[in-house]
């Protein structure tokens, strides 16, 4: 570049180019890290930022549970750590649920970035690891103090020396030193890939610093931005929904408010916090919100400091969503998933016609703790082993389509694949397939949950760590369209289970999960028959459902099933 | 093969049947339009054509290899047999719940693609098998039999099986087939345990289901060809060549069609693999530029980079997740959706963005004149200078500049403020830049730093952005082929026997078993060789061996190659040594006091390499006479410079070009920057380098 301030087109080529930068540092740390989250479900996120900390661009993969925390992350940083104590070859660390991302499994990692001397800006990033030391992955602490090791913000490294001391105290907090270890010189080494190119970078365009392309980026961002909430009606509305919680029912309020330059998400009059670990910092709450806000008015926007800020969120302190130190919050994606359906219950009055109905909302996952039997001799070679697994129920129809089957909305995790979770530990997937009937009627049907049978090898008996939800709360349709079905949870021999908590499951038993389904959109009366016959012909529905909730008739009936026993029905 | 053999190439395409014929050290080649109804056909054609050119009879022909997309269309186009899967109890719905999550995580629309198969045509038999191989429920054969004759009173044409851990114990697959075959005779059956015996029961089954959807297909198709070559002349044997850059013999494809599915992308690599050995360059980044897509490449040591899974059918603009995923040895490439049809527009941050929608061939870009009202890459190139618009394809195609400005300024230039030239310029570069970031994305998940790599580009559109890519990526050294444009139909012919043999098994290095290790590796080696040695009853064939490791907790395997020396005489230390040594120059550390365990054996099976007379390089000669001028636009140095207009057929062995220059021929152009200058090689390439080159 030969003028002194890049063109219009060297400015395109750097916002493309530092998306490029965040999504390798991403990549990078999915390959390395050791945790199954990370790995399998993308629990992770990858952001660089401005020198006075504004994210300028954050990865596309990752979770959106990130989306604002990793945002708001690096200011925390600044100010702990202090302008003046910022050094080439520093690398700072926190697990902080309220000034990282909602529980203390999440370890951000943060390095200045500096070019020809000067510092320029920040490379970020988060992952969830395998464990964080105190009573391990669940519900069950009564304070954060109990869910582990506390890293505040701190120096990982000073000046390129890792700080040993702080090494040897994680090492001897957790039950996996050398994993979380590993992990942790993992986030750093991503941030050094992100560094290195932001470097050549800087260096082919010329740039002693990053503020022209700053700006470039979020002037342009925060225009794109504003234009759609412009297009919005400047209006306000309300909307909630009740959930199981752990104990007792949880309900989140919203109330939304369109203003000419932000959206306001309010959460006045929600539950309480709860005294097991389902909390959540508002950090976490509010990065739910805007992902939900985000997907119905201004999807294709890149996440960044001036497309994010127009969203505001308020919550009274001590509610469930804004949960203050040092409530219980290890579990705090139970109630974060569901803030997406809350917010879509309002924004439904400003926005009709966008917005899916409800869904399974939270992963359905659960842990299972392997031991060899107690009741009798264990064989030789029983083992000792923790599995988690995660699984989606059914998603929400939407407008114009059906709800997505057994797929995770609004997480982005993956499943893992049965025959790797049988390697993992003495643990037999006995059953993992569609629900048939768990999509709630409508014009659009929602998507299916799934069944699942689990149990242990033989000579293993389990502690089974329920974290499921919508066993008593449904999901629910959206003009006209029905409920999807309720998460049902048992022993094969029906001993009844709870959604939530720690149970044992004795050697020889299975336990039998019906996963939640999404709800219908619109009156099932409505839908395309030939849909109906389709999901007949699928299994999707059963006989009995065709006729009761869609008014097929027999004879109808009869002729798909016909044609599906015969090999005639082939799509 | 000797090295007087006349051999043929054929590679059928999307839009052309590129054939290929070597001849005493001659090569004739010819493109003929596919024939969709049967493709057959078009080969017959460019058959005869270069025939006649050659001055041969189809009987002359000693060999005939051949690549093709039939496959990959028919799963794209959903165009298969009609197929029923037998799966565990349990387990209907592993194909169509994929993932459980969504590829794209903003878009509250998405549609995920529909699995090959729909549920009905999915059927399951209780049976079941643990992750250690053992059977947790044996199979019982009276109700195979009763599912066998559901299966035939359906009229179901091909049969997928795939068992839960089938790949570590294949008995129940086995005893599926062998009631399939005796009561469905004329049913095809493809086990799990054959075509994809790797863990990861979506990929298997997927894998398996493909390939029993388009083996009737494939099969008829093979069975077609073989007899109307045969009919004219040419009784030669017919080899296919496969995903992983070798070539089996025709019935192992007509066995494993799924393993044809991306071969002529495959031939491709071969063909850049060729002239990195010829050129002697060891490490290569193959570029190959079309109409729609790009594909990039990384070739080491003449090899091409391979992987175990890719995904077919992507859906949703290329992106990750959005198509099916097929576990079969392949050459790794990174597919984006950037050609000269890659259509641009200004999205809502007032940024260009550019394909992965494409213009096609009709409309085709605007400059074509056919009702095209979007600008296309080829409008930028033609705007910026680096198409001549009365000599594109040969002067067959008329551009037109005003058509291109027009929709520049009207698409791009007036929301952005900017005049065509700067349009063009940004949409050049926007395209440019997300293949530069594609590559060096690629390059870092493999570990590689891309200085001191060579760019080998072929297609049309490659030698038109090739050398802007360079300056992006820091390559110095670029060079274009001659015969580029045909140019995976001529690496088949350079490609060898081969056929790679995997296994999941999983062992941790504290379990290591070195007499398990030392069968599995000899059982996968006697597998793979199998199937070379019906393709060559004579060749030495070599082994290549392979283990895919990680520290035990991590999800992600690399892959490490052994001697054979250490694969038949496995130990611990060994491979510990040699999984840290990769390990350290991928992720730059190891990681201390964690266990290490293998998840998946590998052996590849091929015929020695052809020995290849290494190409003398020629001294820099006289700077080739221009015959015109043209204003062409440097996006490194932002504006318009004065580039000399050169022919490619009036070069000659050692002619030098200085950029900013560009070199037509009938097919493309090549654009030497103003930073570089090219150099005609003694076997035809241009090979170009940086003026400042140390």
């Amino acid at each position: 570049m030969t003028s002194v301030k890049p063109s219009n087109v060297a400015y395109q080529v750097m916002w493309n180019r530092l998306i490029s930068v965040v999504e390798e540092q991403a990549q990078a740390l999915v390959r390395t890290a050791f945790s199954t989250s990370v790995r399998e479900a993308g629990d992770l996120s990858a952001g660089v930022y401005d020198a006075d900390g504004r994210m300028l661009a954050q990865a596309v993969t990752g979770t959106p549970g990130h989306v604002n925390a990793m945002a708001d992350a690096v200011a925390h940083f600044i100010r702990r750590i202090g302008r003046d104590n910022i050094h080439e070859g520093d690398v700072y660390i926190t697990n902080d649920p309220w000034e990282g991302t909602g529980h203390l499994h999440d370890i951000t990692m943060v390095t200045p970035s500096f070019h020809k001397g000067r510092h320029v800006g920040f490379f970020a990033c988060t992952a969830h690891v395998v464990d964080i030391g105190g009573r391990g992955f669940g519900a069950d602490g009564a304070s954060v103090y109990e869910e582990g090791l506390y890293l505040p913000i701190m120096k990982f490294a000073d000046r390129g020396e890792v700080d040993q001391t702080l090494l040897r105290i994680v090492r001897g907090n957790v039950r996996e030193p050398d994993q979380l270890v590993g992990d942790m010189y993992a986030l750093a080494a991503c941030n050094d890939i992100g560094h290195r190119r932001l470097s050549a970078m800087m260096e082919e365009f010329e740039l002693d610093d990053l503020s022209g392309i700053a700006e470039f980026i979020l002037d342009n961002s925060h225009r794109a931005t504003l234009e759609r909430i412009a297009a919005l009606p400047r209006m306000s509305a309300e909307g909630s929904m009740t959930v199981d919680g752990f104990d007792t029912p949880i309900t989140l309020k919203v109330r939304l408010t369109v203003a000419e330059d932000h959206i306001l998400t309010d959460f006045a009059g929600t539950s309480g916090v709860d005294p097991k670990g389902i909390n959540c910092p508002l950090v976490y709450a509010k990065a739910y919100a805007c992902y939900a806000l985000k997907c119905a008015i201004a999807p294709e926007i890149p996440n960044n400091a001036a497309s994010l800020a127009p969203f505001r969120i308020s919550a009274p302190e001590g509610t469930i969503v804004n949960a203050v130190h040092p409530a219980p919050v290890a579990l705090r994606h139970i109630i974060g998933h569901f803030v997406p359906d809350a917010v879509y219950d309002a924004l439904d009055k400003i926005l009709p016609g966008v917005v899916p109905a409800e869904g399974a909302g939270c992963l359905c996952n659960f842990q299972l703790s392997l031991r060899p039997r107690t009741d009798a001799p264990a064989p030789n070679g029983a083992r000792r082993a923790e599995v988690l697994i995660f699984n989606s129920g059914g998603a929400g129809a939407r407008p114009a389509h059906d709800g997505l089957n057994a797929t995770a909305f609004p997480s982005g995790v993956m499943t893992m694949p049965v025959e790797a979770t049988e390697h993992a530990g003495p643990v037999v997937i006995w059953r993992k397939e569609l629900r048939p009937g768990s999509g709630g009627a409508g014009e659009r049907r929602g998507g299916l949950g799934q069944f699942m049978e689990v149990g242990a090898r033989e000579g293993h008996e389990f502690d089974f760590q329920a974290m499921f939800d919508r066993v008593d709360h449904p999901a629910r349709g959206r003009r006209g369209g029905a409920a999807g079905g309720a998460t049902t949870i048992g022993q094969d021999d029906g001993t009844p289970m709870r959604g939530k908590g720690k149970q044992f499951v004795p050697h020889g038993r299975r336990v039998m999960l019906g996963l939640p389904g999404g709800a219908g959109y619109g009156a099932a009366a409505d839908r395309d028959p030939a849909l109906v016959r389709r999901d007949l012909a699928r299994g999707y529905i059963d006989a009995d459902a065709a006729v009761r909730d869609y008014g097929m008739s027999a004879e109808d009936v009869a002729e798909v099933e016909a044609a599906v026993h015969e090999g005639r029905w082939v799509d | 093969m000797k090295r007087d053999s006349i051999r043929m190439g054929v590679d059928i395409g999307g839009t052309f049947t590129d054939v290929v014929l070597e001849c005493h050290g001659q090569r004739v080649s010819t493109k003929v339009l596919t024939t969709y109804a049967a493709p057959e056909d078009a080969i017959l054609e460019g058959m005869r054509q270069v025939c006649d050119r050659a001055g041969i009879v189809p009987a002359d022909i000693h060999q005939i290899i051949h690549g093709t997309t039939l496959a990959t269309n028919a799963l794209i186009e959903r165009r298969g047999a009609k197929t029923a899967l037998i799966t565990t109890e349990g387990f209907r719905d592993v194909i169509e719940m994929r993932t459980e999550s969504r590829f794209e995580q903003y878009d509250l629309n998405l549609e995920l693609p529909e699995p090959l198969l729909p549920r009905q045509m999915r059927l399951t038999l209780r049976e079941r098998v643990d992750a250690g191989g053992n059977v947790l429920i044996p199979l019982d054969r009276a109700e195979v039999e009763a599912l066998a004759d559901r299966i035939a009173a359906m009229g179901v044409e091909s049969v997928a099986v795939g068992l839960l851990h089938s790949y570590l114990n294949d008995t129940h697959e086995r005893m599926i087939r062998d009631v399939l075959a005796e009561r469905l005779a004329d049913v095809t059956v493809s086990l799990s345990c054959e075509v994809s015996p790797q863990m990861r029961e979506y990929e298997r089954f997927n894998t398996t289901v493909a390939n029993a959807y388009i083996k009737p297909l494939m099969k008829s198709y093979l069975g077609r060809l073989r007899g109307r070559l045969a009919e004219q002349g040419a009784e030669c044997p017919v080899f296919l060549m496969h995903s992983g850059g070798g070539i089996i013999s025709l019935e192992s494809a007509a066995e494993f069609p799924v393993r044809l599915v991306e071969s002529g992308p495959a031939g491709g690599a071969v063909f850049a693999a060729d002239i990195a050995a010829r050129h002697g360059l060891d490490r290569v980044l193959s570029f190959d530029m079309g109409g729609t897509t790009a594909k990039i490449c990384l070739i080491r040591d003449r090899t091409p980079k391979t992987a175990r899974v890719f995904e077919v059918a992507r859906t949703y603009r290329f992106k990750k997740g959005s198509g099916m995923p097929i576990s079969i040895p392949v050459i790794d490439m990174v597919e984006i959706g950037a050609g000269g049809g890659s259509l641009a527009h200004v999205d809502a941050m007032r940024q260009i963005r550019v394909g992965p929608e494409s213009a096609g061939s009709e409309p085709g870009p605007a400059c074509y004149g056919r009702g095209g009202d979007r600008p296309a890459v080829t409008d930028a190139d033609l705007t910026l200078g680096r198409l001549d618009p009365e000599g594109f394809a040969g002067g067959s195609i008329r551009l037109s500049p005003e058509a291109s400005i027009g929709t520049l300024t009207r698409v791009l230039g007036e929301p952005l403020d900017m005049d065509a030239t700067e349009a063009a310029f940004g949409l050049a570069e926007v395209v440019d830049e997300n293949m530069a970031n594609a590559a060096r994305v690629h390059a870092v998940e493999n570990g590689e730093d891309l200085a001191g790599y060579t760019m080998i580009a072929f297609g049309g559109a490659a030698p038109l952005h090739a050398g802007r890519l360079c300056e992006k990526l820091g390559i110095d050294r670029l060079l274009v082929p001659p015969g580029a444009g045909v140019g995976s139909a001529i690496g088949f012919l350079r490609a060898p026997f081969s056929f790679e043999a995997t296994r999941s098994v999983y062992m941790r290095l504290s379990d290591f078993d070195p007499d398990a290790i030392k069968a599995l590796l000899s059982d996968l080696r006697d597998e793979a060789t199998g199937f070379v040695r019906t393709c060559d009853a004579d060749s030495e064939i070599l082994s290549e061996f392979k283990v895919y490791m990680r520290y035990t907790g991590q999800g992600w395997e690399i892959p490490v190659t052994l001697t054979e020396a250490q694969a038949m005489a496995p130990d611990a230390a060994s491979f510990l040594a040699l999984f840290e040594a990769d390990y350290a120059r991928l992720f730059s550390r190891t990681v201390a006091g964690l266990d290490v365990e293998i998840t998946v054996w590998s052996v590849n099976a091929t015929t020695p390499p052809e020995t290849v007379a290494r190409i003398e390089p020629v001294g820099a000669g006289e700077p080739a006479r221009s015959t015109a001028q043209r204003s062409l636009f440097d996006p490194a140095l932002a504006r318009r410079v004065d580039a000399t207009v050169i022919a490619r057929a009036g070069l000659t062995d050692g002619d030098t070009v200085e950029g900013p220059a560009a070199i037509t021929e009938d097919e493309t152009t090549i654009i030497v920057p103003s930073s570089r200058c090219a150099l005609r090689q003694s076997d035809g390439c241009i090979d170009i380098t940086r003026k400042d080159a140390p």
